[in-house]
């Protein structure tokens, strides 16, 4: 057992780097001058990428195996999975259109993603009763491969957008693009945030009462933000600049509310040190490089990938959850935040295609949406499971 | 009703834009698509007549128009997520602690916002009045938009002639002109093959394919409105019952809700949990677990059915109908009900023995009784002639202040104010006793109530449940599912192709995917000399 685990996450690890090796090919692919014949550099890209999934898939059945449950159970291995699918999305979108920029832009927010997913716990964990069903891998892989397919809509946006925005001056629209690839570097800033203090062994452990008890609570990062009126237990350790505000409940908010400043500080410094690299906004850094691209057909792959996805979405996340919820907790709908926030990213689709199919929003109308979509659908992915529990809460 | 002929003779229906046989813009109609002159055509709904852009008098049409409005459908939307969204800022009131009282519980734990939250209603925010009737109004919408739009769609698709006016090619997206000989023969056989139905007249042709992908949203829309029609019959309870019983192991109760038809027995009630030792594999992630986590909760119970159900008053005969093994995900079913296992109650107290002796002497016994904790008898009478009576039974009892009370009745932490009457008949001594506590308010009492023993049960809480709503909604989800698959998965493409005097006009149009089009006339024109007809409204880049 213990080897098969050992090999599963191995062939992780393999397929990250698979990824990463691919996008610096489809970055390689931008320098070439025509876009019709496909170079050298672009054949790589996707080979290693088809590589990067094929080894993906090989962690995903090694783990099934170990832990004789299909791998989607808690947030890591859910996350893992999405991202897997989001490089399987780029793949099918990629026969079709033959696009290679976007794979520039969607395996870095894949590998981003399982980066991501890494940072929560990675042992196989038991399955409580109300899981042990046959619908937990058909509702959980399907939602997320609709998930996956609309992510790619919110990639072909986001390129649109870098494409066509006028840089030129300062704009709400200038703005707001700016701020996606600042929560982007927040993201990153994350990961480099919990691996750094991770390796360190960094270990902070305050005294704080929790709904008139005083418990332990054990911070893993510095404490910027410390429990309200906590008491450091730990000594040679930073004290916390603030305490966290009264009405923050439950004993790991403050540690989650310091964790998100973390992300938030590393997030600016990022991107601090991009913008005085470049001395001009990042999207209009990257704007020229994107000029060869033909904004309607990253347009089209946008609202192909809305079309295709969901359907995926509407059966996965919602049909398949509805019928386990009936066997399970003998009601197919309980409006639990989860189900919730999956109905508001179904109803948020459903008007992008209202709006799309009979009022005309081509464009960076619809490029916006898009992002908002994906927005919505990280929201749920995130905050919902880490904020607002929940039946579906993993963590 | 005005009817507008058009030059090519063909009858249409008031208001409409384009006609639908041959597709020319119908002067006077035009402002009702925004088309404008020389511009590209607006294609949506093929420019057939619609009720809702035609007629706006009576109070009729101004209720018509606006419910068919997808500006209001799409407000209606935005309204309903964002309405969504604020429900799960807190807990709805189902999902607080049990037996906190919403009262309070929003302004304690969230403090003034809580409170808000509270009086807003926020906490039943999905079930009440004006989320049902958001709800309501989209279906409304999804009626009057589908009816207003697919009826004369329909319409215009069946009328179609392949013979169009020049016009409405040349203001189509995609256009294009041909100056040469073409080969006629080679595109049609080349069209056909990409699976096109080519029609002529006169010369003029039309290829057509995935035409049916137009009435997926309508088939959507029909799939949606079942579903809420379902979610409607909710309110009947013949339709839908959702009950709930707790039984305790070995007893027979009454599923409730069934009219006393069914009883329901619990044998055993089984929790397990995982075991580090035995379940390696999880041995990581339960180590770093404080508290034990369940692996299965189980009843396994006994179905039975009343026989002389028509006898009023009389002992019910129970016939056996079924043993089942109720788990999480595996309902118990019969005779159109199911039994969930929704809750549990381990260890709940079934009796409790105490025996009578001196104070001070445990040997000096004055006899021994068995409580049984469902029914407790007034008095027990003992060998010694000794007498021990019940004052007062807590099942579950704690101290408010310094008076004790019961927190429910049900046998969970059992205590008893007994008064003991000596052998001799003399009077009564009071003792309090219950699971590890013996009180003698006096100090004075000459015999001692000492807890000998006592027996627990397991309780099972079972959810009971009929629903013949779920066939609404399944068919309602079913139809759903194959009005978007055909809607988004296929799209209807056309291809015209006109002859003019030194060559051929060429226009095509899809609903969705330009692209896919594009490379469809890329194909279907090799080797016949037309050329490839241009996109007139690329993004400008």
């Amino acid at each position: 057992m213990g080897d098969l685990v050992t090999i599963s996450s191995n062939l992780l690890y393999a397929s990250f780097f698979f990824y990463l090796i691919a996008t610096f090919f489809f970055g390689g692919t931008i320098r070439e001058k025509k876009t019709g014949n496909r170079g050298k550099a672009s054949t790589i890209g996707i080979s290693l990428t088809i590589a990067g999934f094929v080894t993906q898939l090989g962690y995903f059945f090694t783990r099934w195996v170990a832990s004789q449950h299909a791998p989607v159970s808690n947030l890591f291995e859910f996350t893992t999975f999405f991202g897997m699918m989001l490089v399987m999305a780029f793949i099918i979108i990629y026969f079709i259109y033959r696009l290679d920029v976007i794979g520039l832009f969607a395996l870095p927010v894949a590998l981003l993603i399982i980066a991501y997913a890494s940072m929560f716990p990675r042992e196989i964990s038991p399955l409580v009763p109300s899981l042990k069903s046959h619908w937990l891998y058909i509702h959980v892989t399907t939602a997320a491969v609709g998930e996956a397919i609309l992510a790619i809509s919110f990639v072909a946006g986001l390129i649109f957008l870098i494409r066509q925005i006028d840089q030129t001056k300062k704009s709400k629209h200038t703005f707001w693009l700016e701020f996606v690839i600042y929560s982007i570097f927040s993201t990153l800033g994350f990961i480099i945030m919990t691996t750094a203090f991770g390796a360190m062994d960094y270990q902070a452990q305050f005294q704080a009462p929790v709904e008139g008890q005083v418990v332990n609570v054990e911070y893993q990062m510095p404490a910027i933000v410390g429990p309200n009126a906590g008491e450091l237990q730990t000594d040679g350790v930073m004290q916390p600049l603030l305490d966290a505000p009264e009405w923050m409940r439950g004993q790991d908010a403050a540690r989650k509310l310091n964790t998100l400043i973390w992300s938030f500080l590393s997030g600016l410094v990022l991107y601090g040190i991009a913008r005085l690299i470049l001395r001009k906004r990042v999207a209009a850094a990257l704007q020229p490089k994107l000029k060869k691209f033909n904004p309607d057909l990253i347009d089209e792959v946008s609202y192909r990938a809305v079309s295709i996805g969901f359907p995926v979405f509407t059966l996965g996340a919602l049909i398949f959850a509805m019928i386990w919820a009936q066997e399970a907790w003998n009601r197919f709908w309980g409006w639990d935040p989860k189900e919730v926030w999956a109905l508001i990213t179904w109803l948020f689709y459903a008007f992008f295609l209202h709006l799309r199919l009979s009022r005309g929003w081509h464009g960076t109308k619809s490029a916006w949406l898009a992002v908002g979509g994906f927005a919505i659908i990280m929201f749920n992915l995130i905050a919902v499971n880490l904020v607002i529990a929940g039946l579906h809460s993993y963590a | 009703m005005k009817k507008i002929k058009c030059e090519c003779g063909h009858v249409n229906p008031e208001g409409t834009v384009l006609c639908e046989a041959c597709g020319k813009p119908i002067e006077g109609n035009q402002h009702i698509d925004g088309n404008i002159k020389d511009s590209l055509l607006n294609m949506r709904y093929e420019g057939s007549a619609r009720r809702s852009q035609t007629y706006n008098r009576s109070m009729v049409d101004k209720v018509w128009n606006f419910f068919s409005s997808v500006k209001v459908g799409v407000w209606l939307i935005i309204i309903t997520l964002v309405a969504s969204s604020l429900g799960t800022i807190f807990p709805q009131e189902m999902y607080i602690p049990p037996g906190a009282d919403p009262v309070t519980f929003y302004e304690d734990q969230y403090g003034l916002a809580g409170k808000i939250y509270y009086q807003l209603g926020f906490h039943n925010l999905y079930s009440s009045l004006w989320f049902m009737m958001l709800i309501a109004l989209i279906g409304v919408s999804l009626v009057i938009c589908s009816i207003d739009r697919v009826v004369p769609l329909h319409r215009a698709l069946k009328k179609q002639k392949p013979k169009r006016h020049h016009t409405f090619l040349k203001r189509q997206r995609v256009f294009g002109e041909t100056k040469a000989n073409v080969d006629m023969d080679a595109f049609k056989s080349n069209l056909q093959k990409h699976r096109y139905k080519v029609r002529e007249q006169d010369g003029h042709i039309l290829a057509e394919k995935g035409r049916f992908s137009r009435w997926g949203p309508y088939v959507n829309h029909i799939g949606l409105i079942l579903f809420l029609l379902g979610a409607l019959l909710r309110f009947l309870p013949s339709m839908y019952i959702d009950d709930f019983v707790w039984i305790r192991e070995g007893e027979t109760e009454v599923v409730p809700s069934t009219g006393g038809q069914y009883y329901v027995k619990n044998e055993d009630f089984i929790l397990e949990n995982y075991d580090p030792e035995k379940d390696k594999r999880f041995q990581e992630a339960l180590m770093n677990q404080d508290v034990p986590v369940a692996s299965n909760y189980q009843t396994n119970a006994v179905i039975y059915e009343r026989t002389n159900n028509d006898v009023v008053g009389a002992e019910p005969e129970l016939q056996e109908l079924s043993r089942e093994k109720i788990v999480v995900n595996e309902p118990a079913k019969f005779g159109g009900f199911a039994l969930y296992q929704s809750s549990f109650q381990l260890d709940e107290f079934s009796s409790m023995s105490f025996t009578l002796h001196e104070t001070g002497d445990e040997s000096a016994v004055l006899g021994e009784f068995t409580v049984d904790l469902t029914q407790p008898k007034m008095e027990y009478k003992l060998d010694s002639g000794a007498k021990v009576v019940i004052d007062e039974y807590f099942p579950e009892y704690y101290m408010d202040g310094n008076q004790p009370r019961s927190k429910s009745k049900f046998p969970k932490n059992p205590a008893f104010v007994f008064y003991v009457y000596p052998p001799d008949g003399g009077e009564p001594e009071v003792s309090f006793a219950g699971i590890g506590m013996n009180i003698d308010p006096t100090n004075e009492n000459d015999y001692k109530l000492s807890l000998k023993g006592f027996d627990t049960r397991d309780v099972t809480g079972l959810a009971v449940k009929k629903d013949y709503t779920l066939p609404f909604m399944a068919v309602g989800g079913l139809i759903f599912m194959i009005g978007v698959i055909q809607g988004m998965y296929w799209n209807h493409r056309r291809i015209w192709l006109q002859p003019t005097e030194d060559g051929v006009w060429i226009a095509g149009h899809t609903n969705k995917n330009w692209y896919g089009l594009k490379r469809d006339i890329e194909k279907s024109i090799q080797n016949t000399r037309i050329e490839m007809p241009e996109d007139q409204q690329q993004l400008k880049g």
